[in-house]
């Protein structure tokens, strides 16, 4: 029995006690340390900042090592942590043009300036096991280029001289909206749409993602570009009277190029979606950007007629932790309300059991 | 910690024999109704879904040990992932490769087909994403196959009917549909409509793997393809304002290459092998000449 009379707080001790001996495994393998986590599980630690919405590589790593791997239960430990962090002001906006870039695709061109820069990528590799892992294979270093970077144009740069692409509309005021301080208040402006989609779960992004690429909200989509690297952030100290830089932090954004919006005074343009998210996180970088162009909808004039394209659905059920609380709470004892219930059900059978006694003959005429 | 001792092997061409036999039996069905989508039991591939494994799972399941593979992206045998697949067969089949089309007897594509005239005993493969040119107009499979086995395709018109009127034109510049032999609407993968004439009566067996969507389609050599438009908009194909600036070529498929961000660009082949084959022979662009 989950909930004795007596008892309860033995019973969550010892199972905290449990849970911290299985958390250990055998004593016999060597406890894993924060740097082996942050270095070699470096994308797990990538995807627990984004989601956690932390900017803290040791902190992920120490989450995901208390959480026993468990991503989402990760990520909820460093949301925990963060909400009582003192929140001093915002950045000024990060400038990602000027991105140390150590990947940089665009499917778009076939070459552009800057150049295609695959970096660390999956994308190319045969999914074959690789039984040399099981040991500690000498690994040769990467190699790292010598020439200075070429700046990388931001992709929508490159269309928007044309006017090709649609321009990005104008921040609505200098103050961003902040999904922490204020409660969500639908319908939401982009960039606070943006904010949510950003720490927004990667799995249920990627299959709404999915799913406009099926037929659910079609929008046509191009990668237009993928870039991963450093920025620095900025934060303007009212004293002195200038933005400092105060660190970097490593980013993936993703600028999809979609199907074109017009109108009788505007020539067709490609429209965009976007996507930007903390760390190495490409595939959740590219579902934000189909998400994002999706729930546009509305503001180009398009029918909505698939879950992607309703902000209240995207959004008010696109945050892990919400979800698994709200979806794992079924687990907590209900008994209450389900003492209530027992009782409904059984006076509805009392009642249907007299009918049947008072009209016998009708109800069997009904069931031949 | 036991590291097991045994390195796994795998077959000629990656897939089991029995896996390769019933893709063959689905292969030949779609040989036998030109345009019709064939379910098959699509496996997992050791490359991500999106990446062509339809269309290597075909390849692996036609390929033998003295046949001579091409593959090609965005018409391009250089392409990353043109590059991977190919070294990927080369590892696990050992087969010859090339990139000359008319050495090749097998062509996997991804988006294009091959400016070279292709001919009787060639193959080409196609890398299928969607297979179903009705998805966009009905996103539901039980609803689809119910409209192609009743050849219901009147939706199809109105789309294409309504691009003209909101844009004065068919909005669709790559993948667009086509009937085949007057009974099935096909998905030509998405190829530019540049390259939809190609497939009209090629001498070529033209088969179309759907891995993620367990599809696989064909047309056999000498089958009718047409694109659908109207009698007032008659279908079109892509032009270009300028020859190629590496070979010169007119009236071939061309990639817009960017130089600057100062708006400077060049256009040149997309087929990489066409645009070398004509380079080899003395045919110069304007790039070339200029230098």
């Amino acid at each position: 029995m989950y909930v004795a009379v007596k008892g309860g707080e033995a019973a969550i001790d010892n199972a905290h006690r449990l849970l911290a001996d299985r958390r250990r495994g055998d004593r016999d393998v060597p406890a894993l340390t924060l740097e082996q986590i942050a270095e070699q599980l470096a994308l797990g630690v990538d995807r627990v900042m984004s989601e956690g919405s932390l900017y803290d590589r040791r902190l992920a790593a120490l989450a995901i090592k208390q959480a026993r791997g468990d991503l989402i239960e990760a990520i909820f430990l460093l949301r925990a942590y963060r909400t009582t962090l003192p929140r001093f002001g915002y950045s000024e906006p990060v400038d990602t043009g000027a991105m140390q870039v150590e990947r940089r695709i665009s499917a778009c061109y076939k070459d552009l300036p800057g150049g295609q820069l695959l970096g660390p990528t999956f994308d190319y590799t045969h999914r074959l096991l690789d039984e040399e892992l099981d040991g500690d294979p000498a690994v040769d270093a990467g190699l790292q280029r010598t020439d200075a970077q070429e700046p990388a144009a931001h992709i929508a740069d490159i269309l928007g001289a044309e006017g090709l692409i649609e321009d990005d509309a104008p921040a609505a005021s200098s103050e961003p909206g902040d999904i922490n301080k204020t409660p969500l208040e639908f319908p939401l402006s982009r960039a606070t749409r943006l904010q949510a989609l950003s720490r927004g779960d990667e799995g249920f992004l990627l299959a709404l993602g999915y799913s406009t690429q099926r037929g659910y909200a079609r929008s046509h989509p191009f990668a237009g570009e993928i870039r991963i690297g450093e920025v620095d952030v900025e934060f303007f100290v009212a004293e002195i009277g200038f933005a400092v830089p105060i660190g970097r932090v490593q980013l993936t954004e993703c600028q999809m190029v979609n199907q074109f919006k017009g109108s009788a005074k505007v020539p067709p343009q490609f429209t965009r979606g976007y996507g930007l998210v903390f760390g190495q996180s490409e595939r959740k970088a590219m579902a934000m950007a189909l998400c994002d162009r999706a729930l546009r909808a509305e503001e180009l004039g398009e029918e909505v007629v698939a879950p992607p394209q309703d902000q209240e659905f995207v959004i008010s059920h696109c945050d892990n932790v919400q979800a698994t609380g709200f979806v794992e709470h079924l687990k907590l004892p209900h008994y209450v309300d389900f003492q209530a219930e027992l009782g409904l059900v059984r006076n509805m059978r009392a009642e249907h059991e007299k009918a049947f006694a008072d009209s016998p003959s009708q109800t069997r005429e009904a069931a031949e | 910690m036991n590291a097991p001792q045994r390195t796994a092997t795998y077959n000629f061409a990656y897939l089991d024999e029995q896996t390769k036999r019933m893709i063959r039996r689905a292969i030949l069905k779609a040989i036998a109704i030109p345009g019709y989508q064939v379910p098959f039991a699509s496996r997992e591939m050791p490359m991500p879904y999106g990446w062509g494994t339809g269309g290597v799972q075909v390849t692996a399941s036609i390929l033998g040990p003295d046949d001579v593979l091409k593959v090609i992206d965005q018409g391009a045998d250089d392409t990353t992932n043109a590059v991977s697949i190919r070294k990927f067969f080369e590892r696990v089949a050992g087969i010859a490769t090339t990139t000359r089309t008319s050495h090749a007897t097998i062509i996997q594509t991804r988006h294009r087909i091959p400016e070279t005239p292709l001919k009787a005993g060639q193959v080409l493969v196609y890398q299928v994403p969607n297979p179903e040119p009705l998805r966009f107009l009905e996103p539901r499979e039980t609803e689809t196959r119910k409209m192609h086995a009743l050849g219901e395709y009147g939706l199809m018109h109105v789309k294409l009917y309504e691009d003209i009127a909101r844009n004065g034109h068919i909005a669709t510049t790559y993948a667009y549909p086509v009937k085949i032999e007057g009974r099935y609407v096909m998905d030509p993968s998405p190829t530019p409509k540049f390259d939809n004439p190609k497939m009209h009566m090629s001498e070529a067996l033209q088969l179309f793997g759907a891995g993620r969507e367990k599809r696989i389609y064909a047309l056999p050599p000498h089958t009718q393809v047409v694109s659908l438009d109207f009698e007032d908009h008659p279908f079109e194909i892509q032009r270009f304002d300028k020859p190629c600036a590496l070979c010169g070529a007119e009236q071939v498929f061309l990639d817009e290459v960017i130089l600057d961000d100062r708006g400077n660009r060049m256009f040149v082949c997309s087929d990489t092998d066409h645009c070398e084959s004509r380079q080899a022979k003395g045919h110069r662009g304007e790039l070339v000449t200029a230098q």
